[in-house]
């Protein structure tokens, strides 16, 4: 069976804690690599991993690394202090990728 | 560019013209199959984006909420009360195989089925702030998970599209034109030699009718 993880901050993961996910509390973003090097390479027990959004901009490398493979889904969740707009940045990124232009933008 | 290494006989020209055919017709195909992936592609992009502006706000609102809670109870009360989660979600997934991309579909399972179990703790000591707070976020969590089989699903089309992208244009521009300079090349140079042969035959019959005049 398989789980979901949850990977942020204390107080974002707490919630989610309540909700049955399995939570993953870091204070900094060298440990977040830690712990997700963890979730994703040593088991294959999770299927989707939500990442705060503060903690993705050094772990790109790991994040980009997990986009051609079906398992697992990294997707990057809003941190408390609201959205830094990361995900659509992601977004955007798969849209150059895959056209060649981005053709969001005029929208 | 002629390649230098092609021998001009027949064969080759046979092969050739072979090779020709299978990259048109792979051409064809391809171009197809980007058509497609790329008309799935942006639907789906249109659908995460709807879904990623929704999880923002319900992610924003609940994480609001939280904080509200927070303010009213001590945060070593809130710890305790979320310290042991009653409730587990189990996911399943399978594969869906959209034109030969797989792509995960999730489904998930709570192990209680009843929706108050999601509050690990007793009301008495806890604020009415906390379980409004762990509702929003029980709400945005529907929409966080096909957030992830969305968002999973439009990077593996994007790899997929890239992929597709990159064999259509090498047919178009590098294989298909380089098989017909060649499939030219041979061609050219067979009608040379035939003439030579042609032109040679001919010679040799005027200097054998000569020989014969000669000897009367």
């Amino acid at each position: 069976m398989l789980k979901i993880a949850v990977i942020g901050g204390h107080e974002t993961v707490m919630g989610f804690k309540a909700l049955g996910l399995d939570a993953f509390p870091v204070s900094d973003p060298a440990e977040a690599k830690k712990t997700l090097r963890s979730v994703t390479r040593e088991s294959e027990d999770y299927a989707i991993i939500y990442l705060e959004e503060n903690l993705a901009e050094p772990l790109k490398a790991e994040i980009d690394k997990s986009k051609d493979s079906p398992t697992p889904a990294i997707i990057l969740i809003p941190g408390r202090e609201g959205s830094l707009g990361l995900g659509l940045t992601a977004l955007n990124e798969a849209v150059e990728r895959a056209v060649g232009t981005n053709i969001l933008e005029n929208n | 560019m002629a390649s230098t290494t092609i021998t001009p006989t027949r064969m080759v020209l046979k092969q050739l013209k072979g090779r020709l055919k299978t990259a048109r017709r792979g051409h064809k195909l391809m171009k197809d199959k980007r058509d497609e992936l790329m008309r799935r592609f942006l639907e789906i992009v249109r659908v995460n984006k709807e879904l990623r502006e929704r999880v923002e706000e319900g992610l924003t609102n609940a994480f609001a909420a939280q904080q509200v809670a927070s303010s009213v109870m001590s945060p070593e009360m809130l710890e305790q009360a979320l310290l042991y989660p009653r409730q587990s979600v189990e996911l399943d997934m399978k594969f869906k195989n959209i034109m030969s991309v797989n792509v995960p579909e999730y489904s998930f399972r709570t192990k209680n089925n009843d929706p108050s179990e999601i509050y690990p703790y007793g009301f008495a000591q806890t604020s009415g702030e906390l379980d409004d707070a762990l509702d929003a976020l029980a709400k945005v969590f529907q929409d966080m998970l096909e957030l992830a089989q969305v968002e999973k699903t439009m990077q593996l089309l994007a790899e997929e599209i890239e992929k597709t992208r990159r064999r259509v244009n090498a047919l178009e521009y590098v294989m298909i034109p380089e098989l017909e300079e060649n499939i030219k090349y041979i061609s050219m140079k067979l009608e040379e030699n035939e003439n030579a042969t042609k032109v040679r035959l001919l010679k040799v019959k005027e200097m054998v009718l000569q020989n014969a005049h000669d000897f009367k």
